[in-house]
């Protein structure tokens, strides 16, 4: 995958008060990570990157591409885009089938539409029920279309940079899921509340009253947390498994 | 003067994408007058007044709106004129599907809604298949890959279109479509319509494309209300 570097320049937050974060860059294979209380203006940073903002969003930031504007076909042109993103609410409202859905989805990209069947087989293995190909699209609950969403991005989409919003509140395998998506060399943005997934990325970015307040690099002790907490999950996520098919915690 | 036709389904998001459109405008330099169409009634003229910028209303009443928007064209033109804009925004009510009031000069935008899912771009008709821009909103509501879907469905009726991004809460697109109206050239002579209005009683509706007043003969309803006969 091609190696970029993604520049966020500073605007203002709320109040209008400039970031005290100037610029942050984020180079290929990084995973940085948006933490910060609710509505603190995590997903509206998202939004200013997905969009490639170039201070006509309400914080004024601007996004570069390798140090430069980027053209406008970059930002708009599904075969050139170089963002995926998968977005805090996600509900279908198209009236097809899943497969057909998706089948236009990669034509809309500029690739083969098979691929469809090898984005269920994947969502399939995130998810508790199965989707099925001839499945309506809407019928699809939250967490199986964050699944299906999920596993589009590692396959359809493919763009070097992905850009996730609490992907942990969708009730899908949450480390397996992020490491789908970051996929080789890719530039991962996470905004979330979960400790892990703060932790699993390099650095963490705050967010306060919607400005970027300050940029933390994941200590060697913050890494060793890290590894409890991934024990502490597994065994959680056992413990879900297990009510969750019905049957009795020993 | 520069002429913008914007129409698109009820509740496409209009409304909301000029409110930030006309800021940017203004913002640039430019001066935007606005003309609001619709049949009974309508409170877009309220949001617009808010923006410091000539606003007035027309109502087609019991005429189809399309119509009336386009036979009122001049009247519009001179009223932004005397006004002292240089570009004419007309918001049109877009109920009839059948219709596609944009005359040839003019920057012909049609707002379509996201959550309306992708076959909507399929039964627009030619207010999407004549279109220079079309703006989507509402993708806010839906996934990425839903957004290219639709995307991909507006290329197919209208392959040529600009297509823009848009969110009528935050503003996303305005600046982009801002930028557009501005690039777009003036309007110089006669114009003609881009698609026949369909069949049905009036001088549109029997083929006249030319847009001017002069050329329409029957019941003529003028964009402050006035009604005229003209003809035999
Ligand atoms: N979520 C969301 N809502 C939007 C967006 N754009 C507009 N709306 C909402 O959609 C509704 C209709 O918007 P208007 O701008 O009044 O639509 P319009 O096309 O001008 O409507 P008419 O003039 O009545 O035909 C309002 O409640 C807006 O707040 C958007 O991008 N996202
Ligand atoms: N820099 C900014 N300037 C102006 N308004 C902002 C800015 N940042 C965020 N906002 C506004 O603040 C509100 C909340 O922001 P946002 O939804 O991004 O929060 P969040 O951190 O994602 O919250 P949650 O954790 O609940 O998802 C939104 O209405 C947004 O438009
Ligand atoms: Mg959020
Ligand atoms: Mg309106
Ligand atoms: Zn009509």
């Amino acid at each position: 995958m091609k190696e970029l570097t993604l520049t966020i320049r500073g605007g203002v937050d709320k109040d209008g008060r400039p970031d005290h974060i100037k610029e942050i860059e984020i180079h290929s294979g990084e995973i940085v990570a948006i933490v910060g209380p609710t509505g603190s203006g995590k997903s509206s940073l998202i939004a200013d990157i997905e969009q490639f903002a170039q201070g006509d969003t309400p914080s004024g930031r601007r996004i570069l591409i390798d140090g430069r504007e980027p053209d406008l076909q970059m930002r708009s042109d599904p075969r050139k885009k170089l963002v995926a993103q998968v977005s805090q609410n996600m509900h279908f409202l198209a009236d097809m089938s899943v497969e057909e859905f998706l089948r236009m989805h990669a034509k809309s990209r500029g690739k083969d539409p098979a691929l469809a069947g090898r984005v269920i087989e994947l969502a399939n293995t995130l998810t508790g029920e199965p989707v099925r190909p001839d499945y309506p699209l809407t019928i699809l609950s939250g967490g199986q279309s964050r699944a299906l969403m999920t596993a589009d991005i590692a396959v359809i989409s493919d763009s070097p940079i992905v850009l996730i919003d609490e992907i942990e509140n969708a009730g899908i395998k949450k480390q397996e899921a992020l490491h789908l998506l970051a996929g080789e060399g890719k530039i991962v943005v996470v905004v979330t509340h979960d400790p892990m997934l703060a932790l699993m990325s390099s650095r963490r970015l705050v967010m306060k009253n919607g400005g970027m307040t300050k940029v933390i690099s994941t200590t060697a002790e913050e890494h060793r947390v890290f590894k409890d907490i991934e024990r502490v999950d597994s065994w959680l996520t056992g413990l879900r498994e297990t009510i969750r098919q019905g049957e009795v915690v020993a | 003067m520069k002429l913008a036709v914007v129409a698109g389904t009820p509740g496409s998001g209009k409304t909301s994408v000029l409110m930030h459109t006309v800021r940017d405008l203004k913002k640039g330099g430019h001066s935007p007058a606005l003309i609001k169409i619709d049949c009974m009634w309508t409170e877009d003229d309220a949001r617009f007044r808010r923006l410091e910028v000539p606003v007035t209303v027309g109502l087609s009443k019991d005429m189809c709106p399309d119509h009336f928007a386009i036979y009122n064209v001049d009247e519009m033109l001179s009223w932004a004129e005397e006004k002292g804009a240089d570009v004419a925004i007309a918001e049109t009510a877009g109920l009839c599907l059948r219709c596609a009031p944009y005359p040839d000069q003019c920057l012909a935008v049609c707002v379509i809604d996201v959550t309306a899912g992708p076959n909507s771009p399929l039964k627009v008709g030619p207010l999407l298949t004549t279109a220079d821009v079309a703006v989507m909103t509402k993708g806010d509501l839906v996934s990425q890959a839903e957004r290219e879907v639709f995307r991909e469905r507006i290329l197919e009726v209208n392959s040529s279109c600009r297509i823009v991004e848009a969110n009528g809460l935050t503003g996303k697109g305005a600046a982009e479509l801002a930028e557009i109206i501005a690039g777009w050239p003036e309007i110089s002579g006669e114009m003609v319509l881009r698609h026949n209005p369909p069949l049905a009683i009036c001088t549109l509706c029997t083929g006249e494309l030319r847009v001017s007043k002069n050329h329409h003969r029957g019941v003529l309803r003028h964009l402050d209300g006035f009604t005229e006969y003209t003809g035999e």
